[in-house]
């Protein structure tokens, strides 16, 4: 039995502590609170009453009195400054509240129940999205009277699609997952389903968006009083900007100040919510793609003596960066292949089958690097070929049929397009000539009806007429080398013998090598004359498919053919005891 | 494809009525208040209600509404009450003005945002610094503040350019562009700071896709991957950006003409909120609605083009 | 009702809207059987494990639980033995709440259903992962510390916690590794043996239900084509689509591989 743990990837701090552990969450905490310290003691650090006008004061530069002067009234701006922080908070949390409160809750009904809830709710969150805020705002300024309350209610109302689409879109995201399913056939209430399992996944998407939603608010609010329509009496940034303003010309240093503090606070909103989705996305991954060494490789292996090797690789190293330098994820595999030969390229998941074969083609995902060993095709060594020098070689002379035959067709382009631009541009002939040979191919791979195929967009044919059109693709050059990567995983297993039937037959008449990735010794043992069996990075077994089948050499290879479940003796069938009575 | 354009072109439609007959029922409520407010306090009780009754005000809502939508369907949106003219007229001024700024703002937008985004999105590293901090600095600055901070700067400091005021293009082509700077840059800048950084997350989206390993393993170059398959595919999300941030752009224009005393649309509504005339906020909600209805026509025609899920649907 | 059958699908029927994704699927379970079910993408399988879960629609038809009929029920409105209908899923990875320890995953469903206050339900989780070979000190985990074939004892685990009478199997291998596999199919017998409870088996992969079944029935386009006994089914199909779906699965051997694929050439070149 398998009873030990993975090494656990123990990272469970908090979410409060992680971000304070980013730099510019710290600063963005900092400020924040500071922040709501200066709110909450505002009569204690002002220096003076924000609305005790001193006449000789009026636009009055900074003095040791009026730290930041006096403004068009003669107010000190700094205690004006101190006490605005609170009306503009104020402000922005009754918006959030509005807005949060009724976009999540919206949100949650409408993504988790659908149908006519979501409709309805749906049109008119569009609806409120099309409208330009502030003009709604202005609009209903005499309706809903001067207090600036009232229209950061409203707004709360217009900004709640925000919060309504974000947790809609989580919910209805989280509702098909599977332990939702497990979560209400154990008997769980949707209440319960709600709170329990859909809070806990959609809690810190709203927690951003709260973040950000506050520092809108703050702008608009600002906005709206600094077009006059606050409440002239109280003290706010926003209000202060429109004293600065109408004094512009004999007072400018004025509109710093309070300028400044809305900045300041949106941006630290901002940050605080850029530090929180950072720890979301990033996860246990390391902080940042470092820029690792490439160790150069020390002497080059000769090329392959005998011309009939195809391709032949020695003590390949394929690395990722990782969070202690790299990670290797493929170490030191050998392995030749002959001219004509299909190869079979087998292991569990991690082995690094597939990243050999990413190696070859030169595709290795983002951060992926050879480290070390040759790669030598026809002659070449692939290691030290340019980018250049690859791309002519990709289509031409390596080809690549993949797992996923719907996700590798660009879906906004007609297949008969993605079969033609290749060939225009490896092959050099013309679009009348690509085309011909196109559709020749198409129907060469067992589609009925070639014509209609290279009309149709992708979404518009099944998944195994995909992976014939994926297979067309990769032959339509008459490449030398096919690597095909798990090519009938995802398909049902009629369509995959027709498919495996299919790359025989095209593997016979073009003389093209192949290497099938594949973790099914079915496959293998259908397909290929030679067969590697990997582990960890390595290969363990290499032999004839005959030899390997017949009498594998390595444990692990015994185990996994052992594990392959064939010809099981049925179980008989006796009622449990229990039941009997 | 057509129904699908015709469901977007309904949903246009009762969104033009609905939030039209909303703000009717919100901001002709108080038809007293307004007459109060246009006589100042000096007036009496009977002076308000005589011109309560002047400008139609004290017929109940209903009757109200009935004649403006009717009228409103021919093209009449009635008189406006604190100044001579009648409201399509006064609009009919206002309406290119804005649309010269908001459109300016838009190309601009779309052009930075799309160069940033791409080059941050391919590049990584300094390019993606760069539109962090952009962005940070475009949601944190107000548009408000920057274009006092700009008129400081290059009108009253450096004087290279007008405070304030517009020049029509008829009247001058080279003063309508110098007159739409500083205005254009203040409104651009917080739109350009999310836009790029969305045009970034849908190119890095179209990049991952498996099909451009596809692509490259047949021999189709890196330009070609960027320009012709991963950009194509991009463009749905990068459409539903701009559709947001037209309507974003509308809005900050009502601040922004404020601050450069343009005679727009926005500033129409601010003097028209303050003194409480409301058959003019009536046509601005009106003409502001239609406009946003026909842009996002517009972008799912763009779409559907685009997109052959949608157009074969 | 024989007491001798534990659940019995009669004539089951599922529409959505013009589609009609089960098309009059009658089958039965005995206690502490496994019936297989097969089928290829689309064939409905899943759909009818759907239905009987509570999780899915039914248009009509009974689904008969020990002599109740319980179809178009939801978990939650089912009473009695019916609420000891049971879940594994196929995808290790998206059935347990990422947010969630092991042992909450495992509390929940004996606190939902009442059997068990949180104190007392927090002692059995030990039993659990014991019988399901996880180590005690997996409890306080979550579900990324633990490979795939570890995820799916928990889930496992997580149906046992209600005592089941049946438990409806989605796939629940085929997204390991073949070792993996094995060793999961194992633990199912293992069980299977010690508590009696019977098996709806849901997999597209002929050998894997072979191994487990005691009776399989083989599902194409929302109908059951033929059900039966696991040997006559999965070793010598009469219906010629089984013949088909047996023939086109690769074996692991080349020389026995190459005799099946010229007898699936000669079958579809037959039909």
């Amino acid at each position: 039995m398998n009873s030990s743990i993975a090494p656990a990837v123990r990272e469970r701090t908090s979410l409060v502590r992680s971000v304070l552990a980013n730099p510019t969450g710290l600063v963005a905490s900092v400020i924040l609170l500071s922040l709501a310290l200066v709110i909450i003691f505002a009569p204690a650090i002002a220096p003076f009453d924000p609305v005790k006008v001193q006449v000789f004061k009026v636009n009055a530069p900074p003095d040791a009195e009026f730290l930041l002067g006096g403004d068009g009234s003669g107010r000190d701006i700094l205690s004006r400054l101190i006490y605005g922080a609170r009306n503009t908070v104020l402000g922005a949390l009754i918006a959030v509240s509005v807005a949060g409160t009724l976009g999540v809750t919206t949100g949650l009904f409408a993504g988790y129940y659908g149908r006519l809830i979501d409709t309805i709710a749906s049109w008119i969150s569009n609806g409120l999205m099309a409208l330009p805020a502030i003009i709604v705002l202005l609009a209903f300024f005499q309706a809903l009277g001067s207090s600036i309350y009232m229209s950061m209610a409203v707004f709360g109302v217009m900004l709640s699609p925000g919060f309504f689409r974000l947790t809609r879109n989580l919910v209805q995201g989280v509702k098909h997952e599977l332990y939702i399913d497990a979560a209400r056939v154990s008997g769980l209430s949707d209440l319960r389903i709600i709170t329990q399992h859909i809070l806990l996944v959609i809690r810190a998407p709203v927690v951003i968006q709260v973040s950000i939603v506050s520092g809108i608010a703050i702008v608009i609010q600002a906005g709206l009083e600094f077009l006059g329509l606050g409440d002239a009496s109280l003290p706010t940034w926003g209000g202060m900007l429109q004293n600065a303003f109408d004094n512009l010309y004999t007072a400018p240093l004025s509109a710093f100040s309070s300028g400044l503090a809305i900045s300041l606070t949106v941006a630290s909103l901002v940050l605080l919510a850029n530090a929180i989705r950072d720890r979301m996305q990033r996860g246990d991954a390391p902080q940042r793609l470092r820029h690792l060494k490439v160790p150069v490789p020390s002497t080059s292996a000769p090329a392959p003596a005998s011309a009939d090797i195809l391709l032949e690789i020695r003590d390949l190293v394929v690395g990722y960066p990782g969070r202690d330098g790299w990670v290797n994820v493929v170490n030191g595999v050998s392995l030749s292949l002959k001219r004509g030969e299909i190869f079979g390229l087998v292991g569990e998941s991690g082995s690094g089958k597939t990243q050999t074969a990413f190696a070859v083609l030169g595709l290795l995902s983002a951060g992926g690097r050879i480290l070390s060993g040759s790669i030598y095709f026809d002659g070449q060594d692939l290691t030290r070929a340019s980018p250049s020098e690859m791309r002519r070689l990709r289509g031409r002379h390596i080809a690549y049929v993949p797992q996923e035959p719907m996700s590798n067709l660009d879906p906004s382009f007609r297949i008969g397009y993605q079969l033609v631009e290749p060939m225009m541009k490896v092959l050099g002939i013309s679009r009348a000539q690509a085309r011909k040979r196109a559709l020749e191919l198409l129907g060469h791979v067992g589609l009925a009806d070639p014509e209609r195929v290279f009309k149709s967009y992708p979404h518009q044919i099944s998944g195994g007429m995909a992976q014939r059109v994926l297979i067309a693709g990769a032959v339509a050059c008459k490449p030398d080398l096919l690597i095909a990567d798990e090519p009938t995983t995802a398909l049902d297993v009629t369509v995959q013998a027709e498919v495996l039937d299919l790359l025989r037959n095209l593997q016979a008449e073009y003389g093209m090598s192949i290497i099938i990735v594949t973790h099914n010794f079915g496959v293998v043992a259908d397909m290929c004359d030679m067969v590697a069996v990997m582990r960890n990075g390595a290969v363990v077994e290499t032999n004839a498919a005959r030899e390997l089948f017949a009498a594998p050499q390595h444990e692990y290879t015994k185990m996994l053919l052992d594990s392959v479940l064939e010809d099981s003796k049925p179980r008989t069938y006796s009622a449990p005891q229990e039941e009997l009575v | 494809m057509i129904k699908y354009l015709l469901r977007r072109l309904a949903f246009g439609v009762v969104l033009v009525v609905v939030v039209s007959t909303l703000t009717f029922f919100l901001v002709f409520s108080g038809g007293e208040r307004v007459a109060a407010n246009i006589l100042g306090d000096s007036a009496s009780s009977a002076d308000i209600a005589a011109l309560t009754h002047k400008l139609g005000a004290d017929r109940p809502l209903l009757v109200q509404y009935g004649e403006w939508i009717t009228k409103a369907a021919h093209g009449d949106l009635g008189s406006a009450w604190t100044t001579t003219g009648s409201v399509t007229e006064i609009l009919w001024r206002r309406v290119p003005v804005t649309l010269s700024i908001v459109g300016t703002a838009v190309l601009m937008m779309t052009a930075i945002s799309a160069v940033l985004g791409i080059t941050a999105a391919v590049l990584g590293g300094w390019a993606d610094r760069l539109i962090q901090v952009v962005s940070v600095i475009g949601f944190a600055v107000p548009n408000f503040w920057l274009g006092l901070l700009l008129i400081i700067v290059f009108a009253l400091d450096l004087r290279w350019l007008p405070a304030t005021g517009y020049v029509t293009f008829a009247s001058s082509p080279a003063a309508w562009i110098t007159s739409l700077v500083l205005p254009v840059t203040a409104l651009v800048l917080s739109g350009i700071a999310s836009a790029s950084q969305q045009m970034r997350g849908a190119v890095i989206d179209a990049l991952a896709q498996d099909y451009v390993r596809t692509l490259s393993a047949r021999g189709i170059g890196p330009a070609s991957i960027l320009y012709r398959h991963a950009l194509r595919n991009a463009m749905p999300a990068a459409l539903t950006v701009l559709s947001v941030q037209f309507i974003a752009l509308l809005g900050g224009a009502a601040i922004i003409e404020r601050v450069f005393a343009i005679p727009g649309l926005g500033e129409l509504t601010v003097r028209s909120a303050i003194v409480g005339d409301v058959p003019v906020l009536m046509g601005v909600v009106l003409t502001m609605i239609v406009v946003v209805v026909i842009v996002n026509i517009v972008i799912d025609i763009i779409n559907a083009w685009v997109n052959p899920k949608v157009r074969l649907s | 009702m024989s007491s001798n059958v534990l659940l019995d699908c009669q004539a089951v029927n599922t529409r959505f809207g013009s589609l009609h994704v089960l098309k009059d699927v009658s089958f039965d379970i005995r206690p502490g059987e496994t019936v297989g079910l097969v089928g290829e993408s689309g064939s409905g399988k899943t759909t009818i494990g759907r239905a009987i879960l509570g999780i899915g629609p039914v248009t009509s038809g009974r689904i008969v639980f020990k002599g109740v009929d319980i179809a178009g029920q939801s978990p939650r409105e089912r009473k009695g033995d019916a609420t000891r209908i049971q879940a594994v899923f196929q995808d290790p990875y998206t059935s347990l709440n990422p947010s969630m320890t092991v042992e909450d995953c495992l509390v929940e469903p004996m606190v939902a259903r009442g059997i068990a206050g949180l104190q007392e339900a927090r002692g059995r989780v030990r039993a659990l992962l014991d019988q399901v070979a996880l180590p005690a000190d997996a409890a306080q985990r979550f579900p990324r510390e633990f490979s795939g074939g570890q995820r799916q004892r928990v889930a496992i685990a997580r149906a046992l916690a209600l005592s089941p009478k049946l438990i409806v199997c989605d796939e629940p291998v085929s997204a390991l590794d073949l070792s993996t596999q094995a060793r999961v199919l194992e633990l199912f017998i293992d069980l299977q043996q010690r508590t009696g409870v019977a098996y709806l088996f849901i997999s597209h992969d002929l050998a894997v239900v072979r191994h487990l079944a005691h009776r399989v029935a083989v599902m194409r386009a929302g109908g059951i084509v033929e059900f039966g006994d696991c040997d006559q089914v999965t070793a010598r199909p009469s219906h010629p689509y089984t013949q088909r779906l047996l023939l086109a699965a690769p074996v692991a051997d080349p020389v026995r591989q190459a005799e099946r694929r010229a007898q699936f050439k000669s079958l579809v070149a037959g039909v």
